[in-house]
Parts: structure tokens; C-alpha cells; sequence
């Protein structure tokens, strides 16, 4: 017995564990959590020769993580793919100010933070999918989701999924807390089934009938195009019809940004900067858009083939901080109006 | 006696202290949180989302108690007290779900019974019932989550259950036989009250295990006290929030823990000189139905989902070929290995505790030790995380002001501290297997060795543990499952570039990759797997547990 925990023992500690510090080390923190993403780190430690190591989990787990390692915390950038959830990291202290010239220059100015803590680096719009067999007259805007015309309806989401708590803070930001309470009612009365499953479940419930009208990120659907996902084959596909709603009259589609900042303990902070300025560089962006079918954070970078059937589309152009802080106000109303 | 040994601490108990408190550790971080909150968070709690968490338990986990014992006491009773064609098959067979993760389970039959999944459409198709037609049971609800937790843990009960029926021996049956009592009559007023503290120290563990899923419950957005101390803590960042609902589940744990112990403290039993009761042969219809009641619980919880995966996994993008599937699942066997050998050493040092020096202290820490099998992985990851990464930040401050060199984090993120988190989850495992080996060696063997000049930790080592090596596998083959299974520890602790198969299941999942999640699920599946037959192995050489565990010649 003794002989074995010795062994195992002696074989455990021989494993590499530790984070490093050593010149030419990243320490990654991300939630971005695409199998297909190994292609985007790869390229830049063969550009830049710094190896990254990485922890991939849960954005709040991650933060939580953070906290907890204090000022040693190895963790030198930090992505997620929601800005509510950078912004939690700020306002918790675990980010630092970049004053990066590339950065500046690349990112639109409503796609980072004032305080430039954090940059986003890709866009998927949160859009709605119908089945066109039974809807003629879909919503074109995300308050017409609430309409009772649509009773029975509508699939979505639940409300613990960051996406829902998004939408919802973005939806409190152009129009107040109490008429987002009014609007969260409206599409819990619309709903066709309990809310449940992922994006690509809603989808699959626009085939299989059970659901009419459904809202999910436009990379799922861009996927089906693309490659073979089990129940969208391309035939499924061509009955399902999309709108990028509108939130106002003058604020297009809501989006939600997959982003970074430098951790504020940052043990390796050059090399941190360095691969947020990669991930703003043509290379690490048309990989956002081939790799995952994203949209672009840098203007002028093509789309994907399969992004590009999807179109072009008018961004809500808010400022993604601000909506970001209305997380809490919007889990409330979840609770209130039993949003599950 | 006396001046010798008065002021000093022999080396086993010093360090099962230093278990219990290890393993008191996390607990006492969510008490301190707890504390944080005021009372206004109390209130608020239970005037809002309390008395759901509360009923949404109570149910999944009388579900699950009630639905584990019907399939493993009916189970067990049919392999041990008929003879029918493929009875040694299935009885080993039984226990193979037990490598299946409830997640894992989940994740099959949702793709198999969801609204666009093959039976529904089959059904639809068939029938010619339009989308909105027909009434199907929801998969994604309290009840799934209990049938499929009921599926991979109904093994712990038949295991026990098996175990205690065999004990039983011929006796007591035939003379209830001889009174005029059919086989079922049997069954109903002897065997199974005989059995009871076995059945109910199973099926406390299911609902243990229950208790602490948050995989499952969290895939079929299920309410219950571990979604919602997740949900607190991480989405809503109301830390006191989390740490109160923490609090309310570890009292619930508590009582199960103590419970459990109870009802094996009275599964003991007088080993030698048992007849083994003749199985009565099945034959046409009875037969029939003997197998067809012992193979629909493998069918149901191990060949459907697992053939369900096969065939999501045939299509997908993932392959087994790839290298880093190699390191995934090395990653995976070395935690197993290195989890289960420090837990069986810990579960080892405070299981004799109790046997070396009984009394109330010795008891509380066994209590201890198994409090962390009903508690979520991610609680006890968090309220280790915390108090190590603080010890961690204060002995590189003082290293530095003192010396002036930095230490980093020496623990936190480090192997180590995941390890001791599987060790904490899983310890009411090891023990219960070890104290079931321990039962049977009778305290006159101790004293004959006492006698013989051994201490009492010298009894340990001297015959204990020699004699006790088949209920020390068994021990470290559970836990090595357990920890291969094992997800929201791992993901919120693991270091850097250290992913497992569970991790990488994670990832696709939440990447809504339904095929490529089938890949790294159906490995965990089969290196599950590997540990389980060894077991059915050791079901099948040794017929009455315990048999092989006695101590020969004069001394028992």
C-alpha cells in the first residue's frame, strides 16, 4: 500500500503543473470555448514564439478563480464571450488599462471600454429564426417578440444562459426597466415550451415543429450552412427564414461581443498586449470569421462564405459597457416574471 | 502504559486529524461565508427562491431513493435466489451503469427523446400526429433528471443488496419456506428486513450523490439547492446568497451522512458457518421474466445511451486518433489513479481512528469524511480555492518581506489541491467499503494482537490491512470511477493545459457540438468501464464478500 502511494506520489509531482512565468509564456484565462479555436493560438506562438497556456471554463468560474489568487494569480488576459461578464471582471478589479496604439486604431470605439480594460474581438448578432411553412408576418423588432399575436409560439433560451441576460440588459438600456419587465412577460406568454436546450436546440425545434419562432446567434446557423450538424441538413435549412430585428428605430441588431483585457496582476504583461494586438491583426480576424463564422470586430475584414449568405447587417450601436451593468436589474426581472 | 506513552501523539492518529480537518475545511469556508450574509439575505431567500430549491430536493432525491431501491433490492433478490439461463452474465452485468456519468446519460437521452430526436420524429412519422398533436413525457424535467440518476446509481444499492441477501444464507428462508411462504412471500417478510441496513446504507448513497449532482439536474434546468448555490454564486455574484444555500444543503448532507453510518453501523453480521441458500431454478415464463427484469436496468443505463453516443459520435469531427485525446484521457487515468490511492489512504487512517480508539472525536470525523459525498464538486472547489490561494498570497507576502523572495502560489493551482478536492467528494466511498471489510474482522482478532505486543496502529498495519486488501481494491476502483466521472471540481481547479475527457465533453457541449460531445463521453464511458468489470470480477470470484477477508486459524 505504502509502496503504491509512493509511487503514485513520485509519478504526480514529475507532472508539469505549474503555470509558468518564464520569458516567452502566455497564461491564457478563456471562456471561449470553440474546439476549432487550437488554429488561432497555434498561429501566434508561431509568430511570436510565446507559448500560451490555458485554462478554458466557465467565465464566472474563471473570475471567481481570479479572485481567489489575488495578486499571484498567474492569469495574464482574460476571454469571454460576453461583454456583461468582462465587465464584471473590471468592476472586481481583476483588469488593467491597455494603451495600445494597434488596439486603438482597429477596434470601433463602441466595440471597447472607455477605460480600455477590455477590447472585443468578434461579433455574433442574437437574431430571430422562423419556420417560413407557418409564419408570414415574423417580428422585426425584439419587442415584437412580446406580441400576443405570436401566443404559443416562441422558443428561447433560459434565463441563466449569458446570451438571455444580455439581451434583456440591452433591452433595459434602450427602454427602461419597467417596459423591459412589460416585454419579458409578453415573451414568457409567447413561449411555444419551457425554456430549454442551446442555440442550436432552438433551431432544431424550428424542424421538428415544436417551436415557430426562435432567437439564436447567427454562428450556429452559419454552421448548419457550413459544415453537417445533426437535424439542420441543408434541406431543414432552406425552410427556416431569419430577421436581424431592430431594438429602436434607430438601433439595429443586438450583438453579442466575444472580448478580452489583460488581467491586472498580469505576471507577463508585454506578451498579454501582444496577443490582444494579434487578435485585432487581419490573420487572427479572418480566422474569427472562417474558424467560427464571427463577424469581424476590425472593419474591412471579409466575411466568411457562410456569414456572408446571412448578409450584412445593421449593428445596435450602444455602448456595450453601459449595457453590460444592467446584468443585475435584468436577472430580477427573470425572477420576477418567471422567466425560467 | 502510563509515562510512556502519555504526551505523545502516535504517527496514525496525528494524521487522521489532520484528514478530518482537511476535510472539515471547505465546510467550515462556506460556514465563515455564510456568516457574511445578514439576515436580510436569509429572508429574502426564503421568501423567494428557498421553498422551491427545498421541494425541488426533497422530490429529485425521494425519487431517486425510492427508484434505486425497487431496481437494486428486485435485482439482487433475482440473482441470488433463482437459477436461469444467463444469470451469472447478468449478475455481473448490473453493476456496469455505475461507469456511465449522470451528465453523460443526460446528454444521450435528450438527443434521443427531445422533441427532434429519432423517437419523437419515429413517432411522428408513424403515426402521422402533426408537431403540437400528442402529449410526450418531457425529458428535460424533474423526472429525467431523477430517472436518469436513478440508472447510473441503482448499482450501489444492487451491490449491497446483493452482498447482504447472500450473508443472509439458507436459513432463515427455509424455515419461512417450511411455515408455508411462497419465493416472494420470502423475499417480502424475511430476506429483505434482514437486509435492511444494507439496502438502506445503498441507497442513502445514491441519494448522497444525488444531492451533490449538479451536471445532470443543470442539463435538464432542474432547480434544485446545487443549481441554485451555483446560480447565486457565479451568475448572480451574491456570494452570502450562495454560501447560506450552502449551508442549508450541508445540514441536509449531514443528516444523510449520519444516517448512512447508522444503518451500517447495525449491517453486521455473524459471517462464519453460513449455508448458501439453494437457488430455486426458473423455467419458460419465469425464466423469461427473471431476465428480462435484470437486463432492461443494463439496457436502460448503459447499452441505450451508450449505443445512443456511438452512433452521435459515428458523424462528428472529433477523432479518437487525434493526440490530444491521448493526453486527455492520460490526464484523466493519472488524476483517477492518484485520487484514489490518497483517498483510500486517507479513508485507511480514519476508519481506524474509530477501530484504534473509538469515542465520540473518532466518530465526528468519520462523519466528517463522508459529509463531502452530498456536497457538489463546485463547493467544495471554491471553498478550497479560497482558503488555499489566501494561504498561498500571505506566505509569499511574508516570504518576501522577511527574505525577500516571492513564493507565488505554491498550492493553489497545483494538482494537489484537485486532488484533495476528489478526496474530500469521495471519501464516504472509500470508507464505506473499508469499514465494510473491517466489519469483518472481529475485535478479538485486535486484541489477540494487542496481547502480542502491537500498538493500536500497529494492528492497522500488521493485520488489518493485510488482510483487508480485496475491500482496499474495491475502495480505490469506486473512487477511481467517481473521479473519472467527476466535472465542476475539475473545470474550476485543474491547472493550466490540464484538461480531462469530462473537460473536454464540457467544452463541446457548451459548443452545442452534439456529435463531437459523444466522443469524449463515450471514452469516459469505457475507461469507466475498465474498473467496473474488474469488480464484477471480484463479484464473481467471491460469492459472499467477505468470505475471502476472514482471518484464518484460531485467532478469529
Amino acid at each position: 500500500m505504502t509502496r503504491i502511494l509512493l509511487l503514485t506520489s513520485a509519478a504526480a509531482i514529475a507532472l508539469p503543473v505549474t503555470g509558468a512565468f518564464a520569458e516567452g509564456e502566455l497564461n491564457l484565462y478563456s471562456s471561449r470555448h470553440y474546439d476549432t479555436d487550437e488554429r488561432l493560438y497555434s498561429d501566434f506562438t508561431e509568430q511570436t514564439g510565446i507559448t500560451i497556456n490555458r485554462i478554458e471554463g466557465n467565465a464566472d468560474e474563471l473570475i471567481a478563480r481570479m479572485e481567489a489568487e489575488g495578486r499571484n494569480s498567474p492569469a495574464d488576459v482574460l476571454l469571454t464571450v460576453d461583454t456583461t461578464r468582462l465587465e464584471r471582471a473590471k468592476d472586481a478589479g481583476l483588469l488593467q488599462a491597455v494603451d495600445s496604439d494597434v488596439l486603438e486604431s482597429r477596434i470601433p470605439g463602441n466595440l471597447q471600454d472607455a477605460d480600455n480594460e477590455w477590447f472585443g474581438f468578434s461579433q455574433r448578432a442574437r437574431i430571430v429564426f422562423y419556420d417560413e411553412a407557418d409564419v408570414t408576418d415574423p417580428p422585426q423588432t425584439y419587442l415584437d417578440l412580446a406580441d400576443p399575436q405570436y401566443e404559443g409560439m416562441v422558443c428561447h433560451r433560459s434565463s441563466t444562459n449569458v446570451y438571455s441576460q444580455t439581451l434583456l440588459s440591452a433591452v433595459i438600456e434602450h427602454h427602461g426597466e419597467e417596459a423591459a419587465r412589460d416585454w419579458a412577460q409578453g415573451v414568457v406568454n409567447n413561449f411555444a415550451r419551457a425554456p430549454q436546450g442551446g442555440d442550436t436546440d432552438q433551431l432544431r425545434g424550428l424542424v421538428s415543429g415544436e417551436c415557430d419562432i426562435s432567437v439564436s446567434n447567427t454562428y450556429y446557423f452559419a454552421r448548419a450552412l457550413r459544415t453537417d450538424v445533426d437535424g439542420l441538413g441543408q434541406d431543414e435549412l432552406a425552410g427556416i427564414g431569419y430577421v436581424f430585428p431592430r431594438m429602436t428605430e434607430t438601433a439595429g441588431a443586438h450583438v453579442n461581443l466575444s472580448g478580452g483585457g489583460v488581467a491586472a496582476n498580469a505576471p507577463n504583461r508585454d506578451n498579454a498586449v501582444a496577443f490582444l494586438e494579434y487578435l485585432a491583426s487581419d490573420s487572427a480576424q479572418s480566422y474569427f470569421a472562417n474558424g467560427n463564422d464571427e463577424y469581424p470586430a476590425v472593419e474591412g475584414v471579409p466575411l466568411s462564405e457562410s456569414v456572408q449568405q446571412l448578409g450584412e447587417f445593421e449593428a445596435d450601436p450602444v455602448d456595450l459597457s453601459a449595457v453590460a451593468k444592467n446584468v443585475a436589474a435584468a436577472n430580477r426581472i427573470f425572477a420576477d416574471v418567471d422567466w425560467e | 502504559m502510563g509515562i510512556r506513552r502519555a504526551t505523545r501523539i502516535p504517527i496514525g492518529t496525528a494524521a487522521a486529524i489532520v484528514v478530518a480537518v482537511l476535510c472539515a475545511l471547505p465546510h467550515a469556508g462556506v460556514l465563515v461565508a455564510a456568516m457574511a450574509g445578514s439576515v436580510d439575505t436569509v429572508s429574502q431567500l426564503a421568501a423567494t427562491v428557498l421553498p422551491r430549491y427545498v421541494l425541488t430536493t426533497l422530490a429529485l432525491v425521494a425519487l431517486v431513493g425510492a427508484g434505486t431501491f425497487v431496481l437494486g433490492a428486485a435485482t439482487a433478490w433475482i440473482v441470488t435466489a433463482f437459477a436461469f439461463p444467463g444469470r451469472r452474465l447478468l449478475e455481473g452485468a448490473l453493476i456496469l451503469p455505475l461507469a456511465l456519468p449522470g451528465y453523460v446519460a443526460a446528454y444521450a437521452y435528450t438527443f434521443l427523446l427531445d422533441h427532434p430526436g429519432p423517437v419523437q420524429t419515429a413517432l411522428r412519422d408513424a403515426i402521422g400526429w402533426g408537431p403540437r398533436d400528442y402529449w410526450f413525457p418531457e425529458i428535460r424535467s424533474l423526472g429525467g433528471a431523477a430517472a436518469m440518476l436513478t440508472l447510473v446509481l441503482y448499482p450501489y444499492v444492487y451491490l449491497l443488496a446483493r452482498s447482504a441477501f447472500l450473508m443472509e444464507g439458507a436459513g432463515p428462508a427455509q424455515v419461512a419456506r417450511s411455515l408455508g411462504r411462497g419465493p416472494l412471500g420470502v423475499f417480502l417478510t424475511v430476506t429483505l428486513p434482514m437486509a435492511r441496513p444494507a439496502i438502506a446504507a445503498g441507497v442513502l448513497l445514491a441519494m448522497m450523490e444525488t444531492l451533490a449532482d449538479f451536471g445532470t439536474v443543470a442539463h435538464f434546468g432542474v432547480r434544485t439547492f446545487a443549481t441554485g448555490i451555483y446560480t447565486s454564486w457565479f451568475t448572480l455574484a451574491d456570494r452570502a446568497a450562495a454560501a447560506q444555500l450552502a449551508l442549508g444543503l450541508l445540514a441536509f448532507a449531514l443528516t444523510l451522512a449520519v444516517l448512512e453510518r447508522r444503518s451500517r453501523g447495525g449491517a453486521r453480521y455473524a459471517t462464519r458457518g453460513v449455508v448458501p441458500a439453494p437457488r430455486i431454478a426458473l423455467r419458460g415464463r419465469g425464466a423469461v421474466l427473471a431476465i428480462l427484469a435484470c437486463a432492461l436496468p443494463v439496457a436502460l443505463g448503459l447499452v441505450v445511451p451508450v449505443g445512443t453516443l456511438a452512433a452521435m459520435a459515428a458523424g462528428s469531427e472529433q477523432s479518437w486518433t487525434d493526440p490530444r485525446y491521448l493526453r486527455f484521457a492520460g490526464n484523466t487515468v493519472v488524476l483517477g489513479l492518484v485520487a484514489a490511492a490518497v483517498t483510500v489512504g486517507a479513508a485507511v487512517l480514519l476508519g481506524s481512528l474509530h477501530r484504534v480508539r473509538g469515542g465520540r472525536p473518532a466518530r465526528w470525523a468519520l462523519y466528517l469524511g463522508r459529509l463531502g459525498y452530498a456536497v457538489p464538486g463546485g463547493v467544495i472547489a471554491v471553498g478550497l480555492l479560497v482558503p488555499f490561494a489566501a494561504f498561498d498570497n500571505a506566505l509569499d507576502l511574508w516570504a518576501e518581506r522577511s527574505f525577500g523572495i516571492r513564493t507565488g502560489l505554491l498550492l493553489t493551482g497545483s494538482i494537489w489541491v484537485l486532488v484533495l478536492a476528489y478526496v474530500i467528494r469521495f471519501l464516504a466511498a472509500a470508507i464505506g467499503a473499508y469499514e465494510g471489510g473491517l466489519a469483518s474482522v472481529t475485535p478479538n482478532v485486535d486484541a489477540a494482537a494487542r496481547v502480542l505486543g502491537r500498538s493500536g496502529w500497529g494492528v492497522v498495519g500488521r493485520v488489518h490491512l493485510p488482510v483487508l486488501r480485496p475491500a482496499l481494491v474495491t475502495a480505490a476502483l469506486i473512487v477511481f470511477v467517481d473521479v473519472a466521472k467527476e466535472l465542476p471540481a475539475t473545470l474550476i481547479m485543474r491547472p493550466f493545459d490540464f484538461d480531462t475527457l469530462a473537460v473536454q465533453a464540457y467544452r463541446l457541449a457548451s459548443d452545442e457540438r452534439l456529435g463531437g460531445a459523444a466522443v469524449p463521453s463515450l471514452t469516459i464511458a469505457l475507461i469507466g468501464l475498465v474498473p467496473v468489470l474488474l469488480l464484477c470480477l471480484q463479484v464473481a470470484r467471491r460469492p459472499v464478500p467477505g468470505a475471502r477477508t476472514r482471518v484464518p486459524g484460531g485467532a478469529g
